[in-house]
């Protein structure tokens, strides 16, 4: 077995490179920057290709083989047309978060008739990726929003990335209605990428909300979408995200998040569509006293695979982080979940603890969960707990006993175990939200 | 109260830098060349008088060796080993053929005797004393193989185990005068191919412990083995094979010591278990290699692999670990749950101090129908030592109804350690229930405060909160093991405290 894939793999590679290759080559005249920002593409891009789509033998990446998974990068998708966006347009209503400033991405390009700018108050400063990173006045705004790390794929990001929202809260600004950032596909096997960049000043509060969805018949896309928060000293985030792609779509998600002191961030993440979802969240928490609490639903049928995997990094002392994960993998899905806390020396009085639960409801479902501890500050309170298991038996008795169908009685405990992670949601509105959309998904099933 | 005293006592009796078992035998060992090619290996297998089959497997694991480079993944860090710089054989030159144990070299004597293992057939082990009224001490009799470098220089109660059908020996001359047994068994567990320290050992092994229990015999005494690296510059490779047959149960202990010397030694040991339907085995290990000086220099290089195979129905294996020595630990005990209702438990204690780095866990395969599992590891870290648990737990298609539970803590003593927990939980079964909880923690203030304040010192109150902390997994050893051990953590623990 070892030695199939042994040899395999060059070739694999060598194949899924040369497209890579072709791709970020025949791409270059639609790459926003010149200068600097062309260099630390084609240095991004390089360290992409030293090596290539993430697999199995990388440590992080083990249970999303992206060398089986997307075998190789697709070409870069066409700016939409005027009927790409009009079946966006129709997404997006599908998508719309009540109440919320629209902010719309369409295959990779901002889609500012979609969007609502207008509508937005002051203290409040959203520019394109493509602006900041054509204005030369905004250089040292244009490294920070191209901040990186040695992850495979947001190097690739970084490289191709052609558009993205650049969003700027002042300081002390509390948002009255939130921000709904939208990623729509219309394309067909075509990949895209965007790179954004949230910023709360100290003291500001705001909610931002971050959609998935693709547009009717769209299909076999790649997204890359990779999004840098900085949150303030004392500033307050609440951040959900759905991902909702098409059936056979992939989807690579990764923010780089740091969180400063006495500062709160509320995060939820949610998987509910795609072939191919991974949400890989790096947060630092970098000033004293901060608050962190990251909840997650994965809900999987058929062939789905959905990873999310998080870095939280206690950097200060006093920071409290809580996690809380769920995942309910029906047909033959199979749910990931990589958690790792790490305390640094200095981080003393840190407080950390991390759930994940996984719901089998089929035998060819699977669940991997690895959570871990990396601790060197011995003055700490960090634990994680991990479960897997299908459902209690003489629970569904017991409610079939009361007269529920099968079904329902499912339904029920499903919806109980679900509710767990996102009661972890602060802001009512929000996990409102976040039950419609685990509706919707319970609609999909039947 | 008493164990906390005497815990602090004998520390105050040994000074930092007090490891025990420090000191060096001198005396003349016939060694191999030094360095490794498939000379070597023909000539450890000439030595032995191998059979032919015997060296066409080491040659083929060796072979395989070759093709593999060293791992990476886990978490320590050490310069290169240079695999030719090592003598790969080294045994106490024998003045003539020995016929009884008065014959052994007075100087391997006095050595175990030092250590405080018995090579004659003593039954009391230090610090155990029968307790009034209690079961009469042939009860407590413990038949001990001695390995001494690269070869076994006595085996205890022969005779007594051959009445009950047991056989225990070394496994050199198991392969001698029970081929049949080893060829069928050798290398089932951990094959030529596996990682590559495997691989190695499986090249080179010199000598170890083989035991068969037959069919429904309970052995009647605890096994054990104790290995001693004497000579400098050797490796020691050891292989160990225990076949529980059907219905069958053993206890098997295992010791290890090595001189306190400036330069790493390698160990690389490979310990197969199977048990067959309805046996049992339960192997404890209380590892307390020379770990360095307190700079960090010296201290023994610690990679095994150890597996059980639960092959048949109803089986069960049963590790316990102690590990408080060694610069570098590697080694993960796992469980193959082929076997229907078949169990294996994994219950670890593994201390670390001054600059020791341990990477240590456990792995549970879930093949058969309604296995279960259950795994129990607490870490201490202190000084500059950075100690990991990794684990695995994983269920495939067919283990319907599989369990598991798993615990693993941590607990801080100092702020320039580190603790670390990585266990991979995989389930591809909707009918396999699998809990895994762990957490990382110091001794808390207000305990220790509580303490102080009744009147207990410091080290007293940190003993008394670590012997809690570990009391759950030396509960599962031998008594006689038990209370070595708790002295054991005590040194090891020694100069962390205040």
């Amino acid at each position: 077995m070892d030695l199939v894939l042994a040899k395999a793999m060059p070739e694999d590679k060598a194949n899924a490179e040369r497209a890579a290759s072709n791709v970020f080559a025949a791409a270059q005249g639609r790459l926003p920057g010149a200068g600097r920002i062309a260099d630390i593409r084609a240095r991004a891009f390089e360290a992409y290709e030293r090596v290539g789509l993430p697999h199995r033998r990388v440590e992080e990446w083990k249970y999303t083989d992206l060398r089986v998974l997307m075998r190789d990068v697709l070409r870069l998708a066409e700016p939409p047309d005027a009927s790409a966006l009009r079946r966006a347009q129709a997404a997006v209503e599908q998508a719309a978060f009540e109440g919320a400033i629209k902010l719309v991405l369409v295959d990779g390009m901002f889609a500012p008739n979609l969007s609502d700018v207008a509508k937005l108050g002051k203290g409040v400063d959203v520019q394109t990726l493509r602006e900041v990173l054509e204005s030369s006045a905004s250089d040292a705004m244009a490294g920070l929003v191209l901040s990186t790390t040695t992850d495979a794929m947001i190097s690739l990001n970084t490289a191709m990335a052609t558009d993205g929202v650049v969003v700027t809260i002042a300081e002390g600004k509390a948002l009255r209605r939130p921000l709904h950032v939208i990623h729509v596909s219309t394309t067909s096997s075509a990949s895209h990428f965007t790179r954004s960049y949230l910023h709360l000043g100290d003291g500001a509060h705001g909610t931002v909300v971050e959609s998935f969805v693709s547009a009717e018949s769209a299909c076999g896309y790649q997204a890359n979408n990779v999004m840098i928060v900085l949150v303030g000293n004392q500033a307050g985030l609440s951040h959900l995200r759905v991902k909702a792609d098409a059936a056979d779509a992939v989807n690579i998600s990764s923010e780089i998040i740091a969180v400063g002191s006495r500062a709160k961030l509320n995060l939820f993440d949610m998987i509910r569509g795609g072939a191919v979802s991974r949400y890989q969240d790096f947060i630092t928490l970098a000033g004293e006293g901060a608050e962190l609490c990251v909840n997650g639903v994965n809900l999987l049928m058929e062939k789905q695979h959905a990873d999310t995997t998080l870095v939280v990094d206690h950097a200060a002392p006093h920071c409290v982080s809580r996690q809380n994960f769920r995942a309910v993998v029906d047909g033959a899905g199979r749910s990931v979940f990589q958690g790792r806390i790490i305390a640094r020396p200095d981080a003393q009085k840190s407080d950390a603890k991390l759930t994940m639960r996984a719901l089998l409801l089929s035998d060819q479902a699977e669940a991997d969960n690895k959570p871990e501890l990396e601790i060197f500050a011995d003055d700490v309170k960090c634990g994680h707990g991990a479960t897997s298991g299908g459902l209690d038996e003489s629970l569904l008795f017991y409610l079939g006993a009361r007269g529920l169908s099968e079904n329902d009685a499912q339904a029920l405990l499903i919806r109980a175990f679900l509710g767990e992670a996102i009661e972890g949601i602060a802001n009512a509105n929000l996990r409102d939200f976040a039950t419609s959309q685990t509706e919707r998904w319970f609609k999909a099933r039947r | 109260m008493v164990a906390a005293r005497e815990t602090v006592e004998r520390i105050a009796r040994t000074g930092v830098d007090q490891y025990r078992y420090g000191f060096e035998t001198l005396i003349e060992s016939d060694k191999a060349p030094k360095g490794l090619s498939e000379d070597t290996v023909r000539f450890i297998s000439a030595k032995k008088s191998e059979p032919g089959w015997l060296l066409e497997w080491r040659l083929q694991a060796y072979r395989c060796w070759l093709t593999m480079t060293e791992p990476t993944w886990a978490r320590v860090h050490y310069p290169n080993i240079d695999y030719q710089d090592i003598y790969y054989y080294a045994a106490p030159k024998p003045k003539k053929p020995l016929s009884s144990i008065d014959e052994i070299d007075p100087e391997i004597l006095k050595t175990y005797e030092k250590l405080g293992i018995p090579l004659r057939e003593v039954a009391i082990l230090e610090g155990v004393e029968p307790a009034p009224g209690g079961e009469p001490s042939a009860n407590r009799k413990i038949a001990i193989d001695a390995v001494f470098d690269s070869v076994s220089v006595a085996t205890t109660f022969k005779a007594e185990l051959k009445k009950a059908g047991v056989i225990f020996m070394p496994i050199s001359e198991a392969i001698r005068e029970y081929p049949d047994l080893v060829q069928k068994y050798l290398g089932t567990v951990v094959p030529v191919s596996d990682n590559f320290f495997a691989r190695l050992n499986s090249a080179v092994f010199s000598d170890g412990s083989f035991v068969y229990v037959p069919p429904g015999v309970r052995c009647p005494m605890e096994l054990s083995t104790y290995f001693r690296i004497n000579e400098r510059n050797t490796g020691q490779f050891e292989r160990t094979l225990i076949i529980a047959d059907k219905g069958s149960h053993v206890s098997y202990l295992e010791g290890c010591t090595a001189p306190q010397r400036d330069e790493n030694q390698l160990h690389a040991a490979v310990v197969e278990l199977v048990a067959l339907d309805d046996a049992e085995i339960k192997y404890s290990t209380v590892q307390n290699w020379y770990p360095g000086n307190s700079e960090g220099k010296g201290g023994i290089y610690n990679f095994v692999t150890k597996r059980g195979d639960c092959r048949g129905k109803h089986s069960k294996i049963s590790w316990t670990q102690v590990e408080t020595g060694s610069a570098i630990t590697w080694k993960y005990p796992s469980c193959i749950l082929r076997g229907d209702n078949s169990r294996g438990e994994f219950y670890s204690i593994a201390i670390s101090n001054g600059f020791q780095q341990v990477d240590s866990g456990t792995k549970m395969f879930h093949l058969g129908k309604n296995t279960s599992s259950r795994v129990i590891s607490k870490g201490i870290a202190a000084g500059k030592s950075r100690n990991t648990y990794r684990g695995l737990v994983s269920a495939n298609r067919n283990a319907v109804g599989a369990r598991n539970h798993t615990v693993c803590d941590s607990l801080l003593i100092g702020d320039k350690c580190g603790a670390h927990t990585v266990p991979y939980v995989e389930a591809k079964n909707s009918s396999a229930t699998f809990e895994h909880e762990a957490t990382t923690s110091k001794i808390s203030e207000d305990v220790l405060f509580y303490c102080i304040q009744r009147g207990m010192s410091q080290e007293e109150a940190v003993s008394l909160v670590v012997n809690g902390f570990i009391k759950e997994v030396l509960q599962k050893l031998p008594m006689e093991f038990a209370v070595e051990a708790q002295k054991l953590i005590s040194i090891s623990l020694e100069g962390s405290v205040g």
